[in-house]
């Protein structure tokens, strides 16, 4: 009997902790997997200098595009910015800036102190066309191809080794 | 130059921690019961360090260093001092720091305390609690680094959550710490016990202090977020069974059914592997709710970023924690052949621990079906108040009147209870709920007996109080507050008034009882924020009386955001509250008015209960 009652409790505690762990890899955020291959929908940026508008069109003369999203009041946007200031010296790839619900003159100070590695710069001031690119925070990227399709998307800061995945993708064609 | 200091403090931290262990085994070899005098030397050095590395964060806020990253993201120069400094501990890793110091502190308060119990076992409790430290350390250094720095360094900080800007928030998570948090020690010396077959009375009085201390501060703690939520959260309730809440109220569970069953430990030397069990669940229980704050994986009005790394540690740590727990108490298990007479104090007890069983099961179900639904079956589905109302209230009335009857019974003896007594008093409950009921207004049935098995145990605790030649005051606070607080709670709940309308400015408004009219609403600026402050004039019609409340809708800078803030008039029979929204496009504002009765003595009743542990914490330190 005491053994019966041993096991269980054992199994008890395995199934407990087990749920634990299945529910903290589901909520890793959320699953980016299935965006990858997709093309992306029809965009239309706001320029942040003047109303200008960035459709799909213009990206597709670019091999590859990352799209960042930031903000100056971002602090891992902070950290990952020496990294887009590397990108931004490649050839294969421009990148577009989405400055996320930001004030205009912080953003620009931002960038006057930290350096402009943006190709084009959009602004979404209410959030809302970020909402469309399934952006859940910043900092998020997303790098296309010319063909508008998802090649791959980061969740958070990019790291040195999404910028070496970065760069290893756009100079292989 | 302070992420150096902080992350050198820290290493240093660790060093003293490895070598308190390394000596502790070295002292274990050793055949006399005497402690190295090192080790005591390097507890104190390891409390000290921890200590002003803690400061050393403080100051990193005091003074806005944005060089850390931490204090960046959790700072700004506009912020009052106060806010400042507790922007400290209002965090993820600076409450980890505020964690270990606890650790530490009670660590090598417990050694130089217990001098009177064997070696082996004192330094068991050591090892096992430094080993808990060591793991906290290794999170707070290689996960969750206040000390981690960030270049350039950024002129201005990002602000801490509006919402946190609050003196009971600030306040609520030290005094929560020590209870929970304060339980390491007990799970400690639990384990050493087991390990060393130090057991029963001797064991029993080693963490008693430690329990009610532990106990006291949870209580305390609880109140003051409960608090907090009243009046920062706009919604007008007290507890919202939310699972950050419930988090906190599951090791409080578990202490209150160790604090009785170690009364019979002590005094009958049984029910000593249950205790130990109940050791073992307190501080698993603390480190299970941390697990499921700071993970991520629930969801609650409670902000802390998420982070699946910081899960997967502290997951992998409570793993470990239990199943060590496990190991070593089913190898020492040892089946006991305890005798308890029906009617006497110890079945009565172990009743208490059972209802506390129950209402710690109903809260954790409660609490964890969500999560196992969702990832089981996909299926998102929460549980709310109703669920814990419909489950928990029943049984209170029955485990009020345990509660009422258990203190009067005596230890060991099969002896009946004066029947005719009891009958009197819940004669007496009776009519006061009948006086309520016929005087003020009529409630469901559960609501009469929950009023009246509380003033049964109100009643019958005060007699308690004259009967005894020797009277334990700490124990007649705690039960006699514990039931003024379901009295006043039932009451509260029952008498309630809550009115939600629209108002613009000049506008006067009937209802019911009151009059309302929006006087003014006028605009002022402040360090950190702007407020639109309304005058609302509200005109009791049967008294005459006319009382105003200026509830505000507040804008932050940093980082932008919009609280509304309750306006509330308290006195001794009610509170008068009041909250105030604007509706987008359009000049009317929104109103919600409630009047709860007697609110002040649900804060005062918790108050007086968490009294009587720290009461009794003196009454045991004297003893002993």
């Amino acid at each position: 009997m005491q053994k019966i009652i041993k096991i269980t409790i054992i199994f008890l505690l395995i199934f407990i902790l087990g749920i634990f762990f299945l529910s903290l890899n589901k909520n890793l955020n959320y699953n980016t997997e299935s965006l990858i291959g997709n093309k992306l929908g029809e965009i239309e940026l706001v320029s942040f200098e003047d109303d200008s508008i960035f459709t799909n069109d213009d990206f597709k003369k670019n091999s590859f595009t990352l799209i960042n999203f930031w903000a100056s009041w971002c602090a891992p946007c902070r950290v990952e910015h020496p990294h887009l200031m590397e990108l931004s010296k490649e050839n294969n790839i421009k990148i577009l800036g989405v400055n996320f619900k930001d004030k205009k003159n912080n953003a620009l100070k931002f960038l006057k102190d930290l350096g402009n590695p943006y190709k084009y710069l959009t602004r979404d001031s209410n959030g809302k066309q970020s909402v469309n690119f399934g952006i859940y925070g910043i900092p998020e990227s997303i790098l296309i191809d010319d063909k508008l399709t998802i090649i791959k998307k980061f969740v958070g800061p990019l790291t040195k080794q999404d910028l070496n995945s970065i760069k290893e993708i756009i100079n292989n064609l | 130059m302070l992420s150096n200091t902080g992350n050198f403090l820290l290493l240093l931290s660790i060093l003293f921690t490895f070598f308190i262990i390394f000596q502790s085994f070295a002292c274990l070899k050793k055949t006399n019961n005497m402690i190295f005098k090192s080790i005591y030397k390097i507890s104190l050095l390891q409390s000290t360090t921890i200590l002003i590395c803690f400061f050393t964060l403080v100051g990193a806020f005091m003074v806005s260093d944005f060089s850390l990253i931490n204090v960046y993201q959790n700072s700004h120069t506009l912020k009052p001092i106060f806010y400042k400094i507790s922007g400290t501990w209002g965090n993820h890793e600076g409450s980890l720091l505020l964690w270990v110091i606890i650790l530490t502190i009670f660590s090598f308060l417990f050694l130089i305390t217990n001098k009177n119990h064997p070696k082996n076992y004192r330094i068991n409790t050591l090892i096992i609690q430094n080993i808990l430290i060591l793991g906290f350390l290794f999170f707070i250094l290689f996960n969750s680094n206040p000390f981690s720095s960030i270049s350039p360094v950024p002129k201005e900080g990002l602000g801490l959550n509006p919402i946190l800007q609050d003196p009971a928030l600030a306040i609520h998570p030290p005094l929560l710490y020590v209870g929970f948090v304060g339980s390491s020690i007990y799970f400690s010396a639990a384990m050493a016990s087991v390990i060393t077959n130090y057991s029963g009375k001797s064991f029993a009085q080693s963490i008693k202090s430690w329990v009610i201390i532990s106990w006291s501060f949870q209580t305390l703690g609880i109140l003051v977020g409960s608090i907090w939520a009243y009046y920062e959260l706009g919604w007008g309730g007290f507890w919202f069974w939310d699972p950050v809440e419930n988090a906190s109220l599951l090791p409080w569970f578990a202490m209150t059914a160790l604090l009785h069953s170690l009364l019979v430990l002590e005094k009958r030397n049984i029910l000593y592997f249950w205790s130990i069990i109940l050791c073992l669940l307190t501080f698993t229980l603390s480190v299970t709710g941390t697990f499921l704050v700071r993970s991520g994986i629930l969801n609650s009005v409670h902000t802390f970023a998420n982070d699946p790394s910081r899960g997967i540690y502290i997951l992998s740590f409570l793993s470990l924690m239990i199943f060590a727990s496990v190991y070593i108490l089913f190898a020492k298990y040892k089946p006991t052949n305890d005798q308890i007479n029906s009617n006497s104090k110890e079945t009565f007890i172990l009743i208490n621990n059972w209802f506390m069983m129950f209402y710690l099961i109903t809260v954790l179900l409660g609490t964890l079906y969500p999560i196992f639904t969702d990832a089981i079956s996909n299926n998102k589905i929460s549980v709310g108040p109703p669920f814990y109302n419909s489950v928990i209230t029943p049984v209170v009335i029955i485990f009020l009147f345990f509660m009422a009857v258990g203190p009067k019974v005596k230890w060991i003896k099969n002896e009946y209870l004066n029947f005719k007594d009891l009958l009197k008093i819940i004669a007496g409950a009776i009519a006061v709920n009948f006086i309520i009921t016929y005087f003020f207004k009529s409630y469901s049935l559960i609501s009469n007996l929950i009023i009246i098995s509380s003033v049964f145990l109100i009643i019958s605790t005060i007699l308690d109080a004259f009967k005894k030649p020797k009277i334990n005051f700490a124990r007649i606070i705690s039960h006699f507050s514990f039931g003024f607080l379901i009295f006043f709670i039932g009451l509260n709940h029952n008498f309630s008034i809550e009115k939600d309308f629209n108002l613009k400015l000049g506008e006067t408004k009937k209802i019911d009882n009151y009059n309302f009219e929006l006087k003014d609403l006028k605009l002022q600026q402040y360090d950190n924020y702007k407020a639109v402050i309304g005058k609302i004039q509200i005109s009791d019609l049967s008294t005459n009386k006319k009382r105003t409340l200026n509830p505000e809708i507040r804008i932050y800078d940093n980082p932008q955001t919009l609280t509304y803030e309750a306006s509330i008039k308290t006195n001794f029979f009610r509170d008068y509250y009041l909250t105030m929204s604007n509706i987008d496009r359009s000049d009317y504002y929104n109103i919600k008015f409630q009047e709860k009765p007697l609110m002040i003595w649900i804060w005062i009743s918790v108050i007086m209960l968490s009294f009587g542990g720290f009461l009794s914490f003196i009454r045991n330190a004297k003893n002993n």
